[in-house]
């Protein structure tokens, strides 16, 4: 198993065929969980502070806009963890959306260049019905090829 | 706090006209509100439609739900058909790459349709994105072309905070649930106006529609400046302060002043200084835009019937303000009041001068003084440099409509209305008493509150 982020990061179909592959995806929602749920809700409904923005100096400059680093804050630390990738383009917005362009340019470059390129499949969405099988099955079918151990898993297998 | 007795307008245990309170019980020529007899109920929360690119990523989401709800206001989020967001960009017109812009377009179709019912609308973007500016300014001239609903703009920083967006968020709310007030243009009894600004205190009163003394005196101590200033004003019109009916304060020190004087009213100065300009300009009717520099920042507000429609507030930097002219007089070594007249011997195209920031602003002018410019020329690029940065940043966000009433303190200086006219190639109005606009606006709209 491991980690997999997708684009668009809050696509539940995305994150189902990844979970259903025996993966882990990395998702958006799940950033917004922990943060909704933690101790103190300073800044409902996603609890994102001005901390948040400057966390996400770590991932872009200062004159990058506010809500581009308050994107980044969540989905920096996913790139982070990422180990491959599933990156959908031309997506309509009821398959996923981020919401800021600025910020899904940033999050493929980061991406891209993080993680092994051969481990990303990027992939356009389907326009007919042929199509979306095909783009199941290819996604599945890269899904398959994908490492069944974590790089921690290995680490600790070496050790 | 000077020794004077306060001024005793209202009953102390009465409530003042903010837009969380209902109207004091002497407020008896209010348009259609009478006093109740039982407990005030709270009025209904101002629904305030927020057309944003996600400013719950941006950091100031609460900042933003603080202010609205100090201005008795609460947010609404016009619903939409997700499928709408693939569409919207044809349909509108911008085809945005950002799902949350394409996301504004359709709120803001749903506000103009009138699906969603809102009496207020603020649009807001992160601040630096270009694609979100041009956005936000579109949607902005689209809601304010096809519906009546009051709008806003703002492109915030993870920085701004709810006092920033105070001022703007109450006088969007008076615009949407207090039309009745701003409805005034004649003043009624002896009222008194106070404007407790950022650089001066003005104080007028005002006597069957005429102005009958002023006072002008530079801020220090927020209620000591008042009293200065109401003092000064009733000298000069012979009133005795016990005869004054009504007493509303506007500015930056509205409440502590407002508190002080027990005041009838206490306005923020988009809608005082509005109705103070048109009033003083005589152009009550019809379409106008108010351009006010102030000496911390500046207002550029769109007014129909003197009501204001769009208006933007702000000034990235004092260099856009009447601060600048200050620092520009002490370096030129003559007063302010004299550097009008100077300006108005020079030429601005002699001096290359760029105020966005006090600082920069500064060192062009030192620069230019060391390469042998003469101060004439150096006070009229002061005035153009002002008013330039006042085109680029604030009167791209307000549509221009003749006739220009440039008011506030600066607008004395004389070449600043020359290089403005001279910049939007309109006739620019400073009405008489320009600077008083904002008590003259508090005393006119306060009238209502004075018993025939």
């Amino acid at each position: 198993m491991v980690k997999v982020f997708i684009y668009p990061t809050n696509s539940f179909i995305l994150a189902d065929l990844v979970t259903r592959s025996g993966h882990e995806p990395l998702v958006i929602m799940n950033q917004v969980r922990e943060k909704v749920t933690s101790l103190s809700v300073d800044s409902p409904p996603l609890n994102i502070t001005s901390e948040d923005t400057n966390l996400g100096l770590k991932y872009a400059a200062i004159e990058v806009p506010a809500g581009v680093r308050g994107r980044m804050a969540l989905m920096g630390p996913m790139i982070e963890e990422a180990e491959a990738g599933i990156i959908v383009e031309d997506a309509p917005a009821d398959f996923g959306c981020s919401g800021c362009n600025r910020t899904n340019e940033l999050f493929k470059y980061l991406a891209r260049t993080h993680v092994d390129r051969s481990l990303i499949l990027e992939i356009r969405y389907p326009s007919n019905e042929e199509q979306m099988h095909d783009f199941v099955y290819t996604i599945l079918d890269f899904l398959k090829t994908l490492p069944t151990e974590t790089k921690s898993e290995k680490g600790s297998g070496k050790k | 706090m000077s020794g004077s007795k306060p001024l005793k307008m209202a009953n102390a245990d009465e409530e003042k006209l903010c837009l969380d309170s209902e109207p004091p019980k002497n407020f008896e020529h209010g348009p259609e509100t009478k006093p109740p007899k039982t407990k005030p109920k709270r009025e209904a929360k101002v629904k305030i439609a927020l057309v944003s690119c996600g400013t719950e990523y941006g950091g100031v989401q609460h900042a933003f739900e603080q202010a609205a709800d100090k201005v008795n206001a609460e947010f609404i989020y016009p619903e939409i058909d997700v499928a709408v967001l693939d569409t919207i960009g044809k349909d509108f017109g911008i085809e945005a790459a950002s799902g949350d812009l394409r996301l504004m377009m359709a709120r803001a179709q749903a506000v103009v349709r009138g699906e969603t019912i809102a009496d207020g609308v603020f649009i807001t973007t992160c601040f630096r994105c270009a694609e979100a500016a041009i956005v936000r300014n579109e949607v902005r001239r689209y809601i304010h072309k096809y519906s009546n609903v009051p709008v806003i703009s703002y492109s915030f920083t993870e920085q701004t905070d709810a006092a920033t967006l105070y001022t703007r968020f109450e006088a969007l709310t008076t615009i949407a649930k207090r039309r009745h007030l701003l409805a005034r243009e004649v003043q009624h009894g002896i009222t008194a106006g106070i404007d407790s600004g950022s650089t001066t205190t003005k104080a007028v009163i005002m006597k069957d529609n005429r102005i009958i003394g002023y006072g002008w005196v530079p801020s220090n101590e927020v209620i000591e400046s008042a009293e200065k200033a109401l003092t000064l004003a009733l000298e000069m019109s012979g009133i005795d302060r016990s005869e004054i009916q009504a007493l509303g304060t506007t500015g930056y020190g509205r409440y502590l002043v407002g508190q002080h004087y027990n005041a009838d009213l206490v306005q923020e100065e988009i809608t005082t200084n509005s109705k103070g300009a048109v009033y003083l300009a005589k152009i009550q009717k019809g379409p106008a835009t108010v351009i006010d520099i102030g000496g911390m920042d500046n207002k550029a507000i769109s007014v129909e019937d003197g009501i204001p429609g769009m208006f933007t507030m702000g000034g990235i930097c004092a260099g856009a303000s009447g601060r600048f002219f200050e620092t520009v007089a002490k370096r030129l070594n003559v007063d302010i009041t004299e550097l009008g007249d100077l300006a108005m011997k020079g030429h601005q195209k002699n001096v290359p001068m760029n105020s966005y920031c006090i600082v920069f602003g500064t060192q062009s002018l030192v620069n230019s003084l060391a390469g042998g410019a003469l101060p004439k020329d150096v006070a009229a690029a002061a005035c153009r440099s002002v008013v330039e940065q006042i085109y680029q940043q604030q009167l791209q966000e307000v549509d221009v409509k003749e006739p220009v009433i440039l008011v506030g303190g600066s607008s004395l200086i004389k070449g600043v209305p020359r290089e403005l006219s001279d910049l939007l190639n309109v006739k620019v109005i400073v009405p008489e008493n320009s600077h008083l606009i904002g008590a003259v606006g508090a005393a006119l709209l306060v009238s209502g509150f004075v018993e025939e």
